[in-house]
């Protein structure tokens, strides 16, 4: 074999090599492609998908407008007779008690109920984030002042853990006064100790791990260690808690909204609004409740999906 | 005055309701610039501590000692303080460790690891870290290093990741490096791969080496001198070519008869020391190693055998040193074993 075959068979490989599309994946990607063959996860997505279009474009396209009462106004719903049509042609899911059509404020109450469910998640993430990021650190890096600081900061964690959630947020929301933000706030504030929990312990469950002890040994300092060694290998369990989150911010927002404490503007449609408006009309037309109840139950079930999708797709232990 | 002096160096790990265990218990060895020393033993006997306590990397806990002295170029590494001591790693004194995978962070490439360290110790940033990052995974005989930076941890063959860790301890270009077992998780070509550019290191750059290993086989390849040993003291040390030709110390010499030999006979069976290195008397109570020794005389029980230092710079740990080759046996029957057998002439006695 001459020198110049040699040189050719070795640029042949070289390219082999490089078409390989693995390179530069990321764990993150991995996953990804992962979760792309889970139908569990492809259910989700989809489930998802229709609830975030009909959130962002259904506004425009609902044929009638959310907060007209179109029904008194004709004289078909009188509601204090206990007259509320059902289903029809015109009416898809019928009036509800004020003669407004429930199908528009169906699709416009998606937009509503998203917006409180992934705000009120990221106020979770966030504060809990931040609390559990910081007592991670000081307790897998700080020696024994790090312990006093994790110690305080979980007392914190556990006396918010103590209050039922629903007892919480209706505090929260109580003291704050009705109000959309303040739903989001306290829906919010109840998630916050789990993610604080979560990446505390997975952040001290890494801080003794190799490549903490190798980055310490070549003289990297502690804040930078936490920050790109310890937290990204963090993050997965947080961002699957996240979206299971999603799903119970969604119910705890309308159970909110259920008793009173949701946003006043009562006429702006969000799905547990209208699940508590329906509830004095459950015995003459009980659909007025089950259609945003299914809807708050598929919406969750598609997020849990993903979530747990997410958290198998992201668990070493899993992978193959 | 060597690169490193250790001395009388101990760590005792205390716990409420149990044992005070002692990893290491006073070992005293130097290290030179451009040498290569080895620490060599069994599993538990000390020598990852020893690396450890060196290199502060310790946990400092309720009922951890660290005691003595590891002296390196003037200062006591024991006794800095945290911010001089991580000023210190990385930059004058790095390590190596056994798993490659598990010591590179999964989630981020190889160049922010690489270049993190440029950037503590050197204050490179942006292109000027990364072109030395290249450079440095280049030299420590990784192809295509620019493609390689950009890529994870799990993409990188096991030889890979460890000169990419190899590489990283070098950034700096310490003046000593601490390997603990840098090839026992990879396969043996790449393993004879790894020792290869280690030495190359030493050799190019006058690092001093600290190899840690069981494996004798990488000794003999590497080690100019070497100190065994067990339940956390040395207890021989001697340069690498008296120590396999002649080993004085039962120790060693069950070590070196353990080893499989390509001119051994086919079905000859193996000579394993007996027992486990669980099976030790503490070090107060006589001699460690007396339980498993083949050699075992009354006086090994007595006391802690002294430290005995020969004229050709090597010294043992021992009562009743293997004989040298051709020296007449010291005793010949089991009348002798009463009285301790009497050292050879031109060997002094020091009690530490």
């Amino acid at each position: 074999m001459t020198m110049t075959g040699k040189k050719e068979r070795l640029d042949r490989l070289a390219e082999l090599v490089n078409r390989d599309d693995e390179r530069g994946v990321s764990l993150w990607q991995e996953a990804f492609r992962r979760l792309r063959r889970n139908p569990a996860a492809i259910i989700g997505a989809v489930i998802l998908t229709i609830f975030v279009l009909v959130a962002l474009v259904g506004p425009f396209f609902v044929p009638y407008e959310p907060k007209d009462t179109i029904g008194i106004r004709e004289g078909v719903v009188k509601s204090g007779q206990g007259i509320i049509p059902g289903a029809s042609a015109e009416h898809w899911f019928g009036y509800d008690h004020q003669g407004r059509d429930v199908f528009s404020r169906m699709i416009v109450g998606a937009r509503q109920t998203l917006l409180v469910g992934v705000v009120a998640t990221l106020i979770g993430l966030a504060v809990g984030a931040l609390i559990g990021g910081v007592a991670g650190a000081a307790a897998g890096l700080g020696g024994r002042w790090g312990r006093a600081v994790d110690n305080a900061l979980m007392r914190v964690i556990d006396m918010m853990l103590a209050l039922p959630s629903l007892l919480l947020a209706v505090s929260i929301a109580a003291l704050l006064g009705a109000s959309l933000s303040t739903v989001m706030i306290a829906v919010g504030m109840v998630s916050v100790p789990v993610f604080a929990r979560l990446l505390r312990v997975s952040m001290i469950a890494q801080a003794n791990s190799d490549y903490v002890l190798a980055a310490t040994s070549l003289g990297v300092r502690k804040p930078k260690i936490a920050l790109t060694h310890i937290v990204p290998n963090s993050l997965a369990p947080v961002i699957v808690q996240a979206t299971l989150t999603l799903a119970t911010a969604i119910i705890e927002a309308a159970a909110l909204s259920f008793l009173g404490l949701g946003n006043p503007d009562t006429a702006q449609p969000e799905w547990g609004v209208m699940l508590a408006d329906a509830q004095p009309y459950l015995g003459i037309r009980p659909a007025l409740a089950i259609f945003p109840a299914v809807a708050i139950i598929i919406t969750a079930l598609g997020f849990t999906l993903l979530g747990e999708a997410m958290r198998e797709a992201l668990d070493p232990k899993l992978r193959k | 005055m060597a690169l490193l002096e250790v001395d009388d160096l101990s760590v005792t790990f205390a716990r409420r309701g149990q044992r005070t265990v002692h990893a290491v218990d006073g070992v005293s060895f130097s290290v030179d610039a451009g040498e290569v020393v080895g620490l060599v033993g069994e599993s538990g006997c000390g020598k990852s501590v020893t690396s450890m306590a060196i290199m502060g990397l310790l946990p400092r806990q309720h009922g951890t000692r660290i005691g003595g002295k590891a002296v390196f170029d003037g200062t006591d590494l024991l006794g800095l303080d945290d911010r001089a001591r991580r000023d210190i790693r990385g930059r004058d004194v790095a390590m190596i460790f056994q798993d490659p995978l598990s010591s590179l962070n999964p989630v981020i490439p190889i160049g922010l690891q690489v270049t993190e360290v440029l950037a503590r110790h050197r204050g490179m940033r942006g292109d000027a870290a990364r072109k030395e990052a290249a450079g440095l995974l280049d030299r420590v005989g990784i192809p295509d290093p620019d493609r390689r930076l950009k890529e994870y941890p799990h993409q990188l063959s096991g030889g890979m990741r460890q000169r990419a860790l190899i590489a990283m301890a070098v950034a700096c270009r310490p003046r000593l490096l601490i390997a603990d077992e840098p090839t026992t998780a990879l396969d043996v070509t790449i393993q004879a791969q790894i020792l290869e550019l280690l030495k190359e290191l030493v050799h190019d750059s006058g690092t001093a080496l600290v190899m840690i290993t069981h494996d004798l086989g990488v000794v003999a390849g590497m080690c100019d001198s070497i100190n065994v040993l067990y339940a956390g003291r040395v207890v021989e040390t001697a340069r690498r070519r008296p120590l396999f030709r002649e080993p004085r110390h039962p120790y060693t010499a069950g070590l070196l008869g353990s080893v499989p030999r390509l001119d051994s006979g086919r079905g000859e069976p193996l000579n394993p020391i007996p027992g486990s290195v669980r099976d030790v008397l503490s070090w107060s109570e006589g001699c460690a190693f007396a339980p498993r020794c083949s050699r075992r005389v009354d006086a090994c029980l007595d006391e802690t055998p002294p430290l005995v230092r020969t004229h050709d710079g090597r010294s043992y740990r021992c009562v009743d040193p293997v004989p040298l080759p051709g020296a007449v046996p010291a005793q010949a029957g089991p009348a002798d074993q009463s009285g301790a057998p009497s050292p050879e002439p031109n060997e002094e006695k020091t009690r530490d």
